[in-house]
């Protein structure tokens, strides 16, 4: 009962940017909450009807009265619009070079893994001062990621990624909430932000520690295999690769069965029937469970799905990997 | 005008000898007056049931440990209240009550166009209300009012396909009334009563009914498909079985945002009612006025993806939905300055039902204008999904609708049961449901920019005592609701005889007797004015006629 806050903390780069705006919505409401209901406070003790007034020549209509106020409040809604507008493009847009983080959300907890292989569950550390991207899916009903100090939240959907991203801008323990109900314990599905100076992070993802799996395990096997954090999520990624047999058909130089996959990420790849689709994560995702969806220009729709056959886990490795090798290729 | 005793004969009085006929007669009556109270009766049983949940929310949180119920039982009873509350009294609250009891009254008809129809749509509603509280009552549902999927199509483990039956049933309630209202108010308007002479309430159901018959059978596919992939396992919303999760928002919100203006315009079609009498003047802005009640109901009708900007929605689609969002608050603010300018040079009484029109407007303004907060798409990141929505829906509903719906009530019972009710308490209990109101959402709004998220069992300490203050509110809130109950209850029996017309009002409704015969007018009745036909000078003669010790 100590804590008695009325206001949130900033904590990202978003953050004051949305507050600004809100204050401005905020003392433009008091302008109408404020003093409109002395307006009518005024007008119901003036003409109550025990007061002895002027009521002669009452008005019922002015049309110069209804274009001011229709006209006036039209001009600040369009401006607050635009306002959000900008914003919202904005902390939609994550900028091209993102550090990313791969989140799985389950009735009722969070998982992340970073890209080195750290895992941690309903907990999420960032760098401060970098630009974060959450890749984030369900594996069961839609949950949502929020952090209430970086004034952001996203849905988190079964059967597609969705991304969100901010960058943090104080050291220190944020609030991570489930947004969205998602059943049973859904006030449970809470846990933190620790945003930590970069070096400070970079200390952090190095540390050993348990291998927590997305199901609340921990692989005791694996912290023995690798002491340190696990295998980076792109090694893992490309074992899969292999074991899976996708060597076999997306060869590395190409000419296979499937197309190469070096340099596909973030490209624009043209389509058997004429369309083009820009190759992010729920391209890459959608091509592996249901290739025959968008078949690319010259090859045949012979892939199997492998719906079913991987873990949303697996998926992300196998995903980080092939974001691997955009770097790689032309 | 006034009359010492009640008319002789009336819609309330029959010739039934025994108690079977007597029952009879209500449970099988075609009269829409009969029809209207057997709503009032019913639907006041619901808004009692959906308040004891709410109850247990707010005492619930009154810690921020979950320690009087399980977290299962906690959202068994917001799921509970919300489904109640939205399904099964806001949504046919004022029209299915006071639009029922009203619309062939003000328009001069002796009923509405299909009485046998309307005799069906509350039995429709109470057969579905009954299978929502066999659902609550064998195990309850958990899925929030909102229904979203796959949790509540493959997930949930709670009597999901009983509840969804019930809103399903009742949904062809809502559509048999507005199909009703709107075929009455084409074709059975009297002799004279042209569209522009007619009472801004008819205007206001007019355009709820076309909401109504438009929105609602989105919803009943809507719900029949969650039916449909929970018993079968048709693959249409779960992405495990090859849906599409977000199919059921669009079409659930396509219903569920037009169905708060089914709430809020027939509440407007009211307060014009209310804020013209007690003013003694012709409405400001006629036009304007009914005009914006069409415009809300088209725009209303492509505003549904603001309930989904964080739920992976394109953001384009985004701000065109947050666009045509703005766009609305223009017809809403344009009602509130009319009514705000019939005041002037008016002569006004503060009577009870004057003290709801205008805690409406305060309750209105607060709640449309945070509207305008959650429809700017970078504010709604952070407060969507808080308690921040929950305080403006709030605002919305309980605070607009609710008010109407109480105010109407007042203004129209002695036209309902031919007496008065008590004009004392009748103002405490309006001041008390003002206060407790604030007390109890207003806190919501600071929590929710804090960042407390809606349908939360347990939370964060640092909540707590806002929390403490909202369930402080609703406890006065609790008594403002219940202090109406017991005087309009005394008032059946021991209330002044209120004669035709009490309050002095235009409007045809007015021109018959209290409460009014069989089949409304001994004569259909000539319209050769508006409904608004206040002389000039009738607020300086009503000003000039008072005396100390005449009612304020």
């Amino acid at each position: 009962m100590r804590d008695f806050p009325l206001f949130p903390e900033q904590a990202s780069t978003f953050a004051n940017q949305v507050d600004q705006l809100y204050f401005f919505l905020v003392a433009l409401s008091l302008i109408f909450a404020g003093v409109l209901p002395f307006v009518i406070l005024y007008l119901i003790v003036r003409y109550h009807r025990s007061q002895k007034v002027d009521r002669s020549n009452p008005v019922d209509s002015n049309l110069k009265l209804e274009l001011t106020w229709t006209l006036i409040p039209l001009a600040l809604v369009m401006l607050v619009f635009f306002w959000g507008a900008f914003l919202y493009v904005q902390m939609r847009t994550p900028p091209a070079r993102t550090l990313d983080v791969y989140v799985i959300g389950k009735q009722w907890m969070w998982h992340v893994q970073h890209p080195n292989g750290k895992r941690e569950n309903n907990e999420l550390h960032v760098p401060i001062g970098q630009p974060v991207k959450l890749i984030m899916t369900s594996q069961d009903v839609i949950h949502s990621f929020y952090i209430p100090a970086f004034r952001i939240k996203q849905d988190v959907l079964p059967g597609r990624y969705t991304i969100m991203w901010f960058e943090a801008t104080k050291p220190g323990e944020y609030h991570l909430f489930c947004a969205e109900y998602c059943g049973t314990e859904h006030s449970l599905m809470i846990g933190r932000v620790v945003a930590l100076p970069l070096a400070d992070y970079e200390r952090w993802l190095a540390t050993p520690g348990p291998v927590v799996l997305p199901d609340g395990t921990i692989d005791t096997g694996q912290a023995i295999v690798a002491p340190s954090i696990g295998d980076p999520m792109a090694a893992a990624g490309a074992r899969l690769f292999t074991n899976l047999g996708c060597l076999g058909c997306h060869a590395m130089a190409g000419g296979g069965v499937g197309p190469s996959l070096q340099g596909l990420y973030g490209a624009t790849e043209k389509l058997a029937d004429g369309s083009t689709v820009v190759a992010d994560e729920n391209y890459l995702r959608e091509s592996i469970l249901n290739p025959n969806a968008k078949i690319v220009a010259g090859y045949a729709a012979v892939m199997p799905s492998y719906q079913g056959q991987i873990s949303e886990d697996q998926l992300n490795q196998l995903i980080a990997y092939i974001k691997s090798l955009a770097d790689t290729g032309n | 005008m006034s009359t010492i005793s009640l008319p002789q004969s009336s819609y309330i009085r029959d010739n039934s000898r025994t108690f079977i006929d007597w029952l009879k007669s209500w449970l099988l009556t075609v009269d829409h007056k009969r029809i209207a109270i057997l709503y009032l009766l019913s639907i006041n049983f619901f808004f009692l049931l959906g308040g004891l949940a709410a109850t247990l929310v707010r005492v619930e949180l009154i810690t921020p440990q979950g320690d009087l119920m399980s977290s299962d039982v906690y959202n068994r009873a917001f799921t509970l209240h919300g489904v109640i509350m939205v399904f099964f009294f806001l949504i046919p609250s004022i029209p299915a009550v006071l639009g029922n009891f009203l619309v062939p009254l003000m328009i001069g008809a002796r009923d509405l166009a299909f009485p046998r129809l309307n005799l069906l749509s509350w039995y429709l509603y109470m057969i579905g209300g009954i299978f929502a509280l066999i659902a609550a009552v064998f195990g309850g549902v958990d899925t929030g009012w909102t229904f979203y999927t796959p949790f509540t199509s493959t997930y949930s483990n709670s009597n999901v396909v009983m509840s969804i039956t019930g809103v399903f049933i009742m949904g062809f309630s809502s559509i048999l009334t507005g199909l009703n209202f709107i075929a009455t108010i084409h074709k059975m308007r009297a002799p004279g009563l042209t569209w522009f002479r007619l009472p801004l309430f008819i205007w206001a159901n007019y355009a709820t009914s076309i909401i109504q018959i438009l929105a609602t059978p989105v919803l009943g596919i809507a719900l029949l498909l969650v039916i449909v992939e929970r018993v079968w396992g048709v693959g249409i919303y779960d992405p495990a079985l090859g849906g599409d999760p977000l199919l059921f928002q669009h079409l659930f919100w396509f219903y569920s945002h037009p169905a708060v203006y089914i709430m809020i315009l027939p509440a407007m079609g009211v307060i014009s009612e209310l804020i013209s009498t007690f003013s003694r003047k012709r409405i400001f802005g006629y036009e304007f006025i009914a005009f914006s009640s069409i415009a809300i109901a088209i725009l209303g009708f492509l505003v549904w993806g603001h309930h989904m900007f964080v739920s992976s929605q394109s953001v384009y689609a985004g701000l065109i939905f947050s666009f045509i969002t703005m766009l609305v608050a223009i017809p809403s603010a344009i009602k509130v300055f009319n009514w705000t300018a019939t005041l002037y040079k008016g002569s006004i009484s503060y009577r009870t039902p004057m003290l709801y029109a205008l805690g409406f407007i305060g309750l209105f303004v607060i709640g449309g204008l945070t509207g305008i907060f959650l429809g700017v798409t970078a504010v709604d990141l952070h407060v969507t999904d808080t308690y921040f929505v929950v305080a403006h829906f709030h605002y919305v509903m309980v605070g607009g609708t609710i008010m109407a719906y109480l105010g109407g009530i007042h203004f129209w019972w002695p036209k309902m049961t031919g007496r008065m009710y008590n004009e004392i308490w009748g103002s405490i209990a309006a001041l008390i449901i003002f206060v407790g109101f604030n007390m109890t959402f207003f806190p919501q709004f600071i929590l929710g920019y804090l960042g407390m998220p809606r349908r939360y069992h347990v939370y964060p300490p640092e909540f707590q005592i806002l929390h403490v203050m909202s369930t402080a509110g609703a406890s006065i809130l609790a008594i403002g609701f219940i202090v109406p109950l017991i005087y309009l209850a005394i008032s059946l029996r021991k209330g002044a005889i209120a004669g035709d017309n009490p309050w002095g009002a235009t409007g045809l409704e007015w021109k018959t007797s209290s409460p009014p015969p069989t089949f409304n007018f001994d004569k259909t009745p000539i319209v050769t004015e508006e409904a608004y036909a206040y002389p000039p000078e009738a607020a300086e003669r009503d000003a000039a006629s008072w005396r100390p010790g005449s009612p304020l």
